[in-house]
């Protein structure tokens, strides 16, 4: 306690946080000043320029070569990670927002907020699925009533015109990824969690098509999550307890010679980091991960499944380095056991799937296992290894969902495995797409997949773990298996009489599926550029 | 009277919470007993305010609150939404996606 001191800020180093928050609160005013007809583009262009420039302001401070400042009185650390993680989540959101705004796929885009707006096919599926239970249409019809929106054109016309909040929402998103893989202690990083998940908690449930689905997804999503940050802010109680401060360096130094009870320190760690895990869908706290996936909109489930593990493995491996670097041999054992559930979990679920979505999804948990092999080795090497991989991995997933996007049936996507039979003689172009990502997730050389598990491996070698190395190969061994499956049922199956169509994508899309595929391949061809600006990145602290 | 037992009384209505999460069946009583640890949280972080001496976990009470009342506003949202079309808030209900 040193008086009424204010915090000096670091604006330079705090501006792309800055930039990306601001722009939401515009966002908001733009959703409530503009007219209907103009809102979408406005904001659309908002987006994309306050992501350009964030990652502008993120370029100049990683090449101007600034000292890594801890600034807010200590609550953000812009250093080499934070930097490297901030240009990877927004460059992230590049693609994934001209997902979300894409209407070429679907008319009037993806989102839809008011159940009465619905078309009339919609809503006839909604009584099929809802059936008994909602006790007949009428019900479930009336009951959104109210709140006539201006520009709803009537049926039949026109379809409605899709949400664009899902831009203020998914800046605000934004903003909290950035704050959570910088924040330098465990109250900061609790509300970025929090300002990272409650937009995409209501993102999941905006859906056009399958809106059932999309509203289970969101609540499952909802209750789960906040039950894991609750284990998450127990872990900090503890932690505060043991070391009188969340600062995550004083943390370090008290556990370094205490007099308090190790339990504390342990119990906090343990609580903490299972908030982290489920964040980061790791292991056994992904069962909310393939349901959310599914359910969600395939573009929102592009952002999430991309960004949240970014955001997510940057928070655990500062955690991880900075406050309990000096104790890694006693907790490290425990997330042993974690690391090879996740990956087995993830491998042997993945091969039971059918549907497109979920398999991603599980093969999501596999290579959660894989990156948390990266993240227990604290050292440069794990450090580099993992930061790479998340890269690599999140432009593979973001083109992935944009081209699972496309394969449509009558009732919007067919994403399961049957429909995809035969795609490879239908729509060549986006069966070697999907081919070539598979390939990467597989981790086949000359795509970013090899490099990335290449680099975690070596990591995890150099670092005595080699067990876990071995594990980690065989179920990379069992995921091909279920990659594989896929291209197979492509190339080599009958495709269905009644088979669903292939969009042609509009140009958001196609951007969005070309800028992931050419990342991927870049970094599968030429790894040695980012590797090298990943390599010799240390925390502060 | 020692301020610890004021951490076991806080474990307690966590655990209660936890407990009440796995057990109950509608989402809105789910989602008190989540806030009931998100309270039983508050009272730790108090409790070792006192005891270590030191005002910072009296101030992040007032930002886990602040977390919690935006937390409501979402999960409430969200709860209603899927009873208007669903007519229940049954979470044994929700059952489209598994497997």
């Amino acid at each position: 306690m040193t008086g009424q001191a204010f915090p000096s800020v670091d604006y330079g180093a705090l501006a792309p946080v800055l930039i990306v928050l601001g722009g939401a609160c515009v966002s908001v005013l733009l959703e409530a000043l503009l007219p209907l007809r103009v809102r979408g583009r406005a904001q659309l262009g908002l987006t994309l320029t306050v992501v350009a420039a964030a990652l502008v302001a993120v370029i100049v401070r990683a090449t101007s070569g600034a000292a890594p400042v801890s600034t807010l009185a200590g609550a953000l650390a812009v250093d080499g990670p934070a930097l490297f993680l901030w240009g990877t989540l927004l460059a992230l959101a590049v693609p994934s927002v001209l997902l979300l705004a894409d209407r070429s796929v679907e008319p009037g885009g993806a989102f839809l907020a008011d159940p009465v707006a619905l078309g009339e096919a919609e809503a006839a599926e909604q009584r099929v699925a809802v059936g008994a239970r909602a006790g007949g249409s009428s019900s479930a019809r009336s009951s959104g009533g109210g709140g006539g929106r201006p520009g709803r054109s009537s049926r039949g016309q026109a379809p409605v015109e899709s949400q664009s909040e899902i831009y203020a929402l998914v800046l605000f998103a934004l903003g909290g990824m950035l704050v959570f893989c910088a924040a330098d202690d465990l109250l900061t990083m609790f509300v970025a969690l929090e300002v990272l998940s409650l937009p995409l908690y209501l993102l999941c449930g905006l859906a056009r098509r399958r809106r059932l689905m999309s509203q289970e997804s969101a609540v499952k999503y909802f209750l789960l999550g906040a039950f894991s940050s609750a284990f998450f802010l127990y872990g900090l109680a503890l932690l505060y307890g043991y070391a009188d401060s969340v600062k995550l360096s004083d943390i370090s130094l008290a556990a370094a010679g205490s007099l308090r009870p190790d339990s504390l320190l342990f119990g906090g760690l343990a609580l903490l980091v299972v908030g982290l895990l489920f964040k980061a869908s790791v292991g056994p706290f992904h069962t909310w991960t393939p349901d959310v996936y599914q359910g969600a909109p395939t573009s929102v489930t592009a952002f999430m499944a991309a960004c949240t593990k970014v955001a997510a493995f940057g928070a655990i491996l500062r955690v991880f380095t900075v406050a309990f670097g000096s104790t890694v041999w006693e907790w490290r054992g425990v997330l042993w056991v974690v690391a090879i559930a996740s990956m087995v979990i993830g491998a042997v679920l993945g091969l039971t799937q059918t549907d497109v979505k979920r398999m991603i999804a599980y093969s999501s948990v596999a290579h959660a296992g894989f990156l948390l092999l990266g993240a227990m080795a604290i050292t440069p090497q794990g450090l580099s290894a993992t930061l790479f991989y998340l890269l690599a991995y999140g432009f593979t997933t973001v083109a992935l969902f944009g081209l699972v996007s496309l394969v449509r049936g009558p009732d919007g996507e067919a994403t399961h495995l049957s429909a995809w039979a035969g795609l490879g003689k239908r729509a060549p172009v986006v069966a070697a797409a999907v081919t070539f990502l598979m390939l990467a997730l597989a981790g086949i050389p000359l795509t970013s997949g090899f490099t990335a598990k290449f680099a975690v491996f070596a990591a995890a070698l150099a670092d005595g773990m080699a067990p876990l190395v071995i594990v980690a190969l065989v179920v990379s061994a069992v995921a091909a298996f279920f990659y594989l499956r896929l291209i197979v049922l492509m190339y080599f199956s009958e495709p269905a009489a009644d088979g669903p169509t292939v969009s042609v994508p509009g140009p958001f899309t196609t951007v969005a599926i070309t800028l992931g595929v050419v990342v991927t391949l870049l970094l599968g061809i030429v790894p040695t550029a980012v590797l090298g600006w990943a390599d010799g990145l240390s925390f502060l602290g | 009277m020692s301020p610890t037992i004021y951490l076991l009384l806080s474990a307690l209505l966590f655990a209660i919470g936890a407990v009440g999460v796995l057990v109950r069946r509608n989402a809105i009583v789910v989602f008190m007993c989540i806030e009931l640890m998100l309270n039983a949280v508050n009272l730790t972080l108090v409790t070792f305010s006192r005891i270590n001496g030191s005002l910072g976990g009296q101030i992040m009470a007032f930002f886990v609150m602040v977390v919690a009342a935006a937390e409501v506003v979402v999960g409430l949202s969200i709860i209603m939404a899927i009873f208007r079309t669903r007519r229940t808030t049954s979470v044994d209900d929700a059952n489209l996606l598994k497997y």
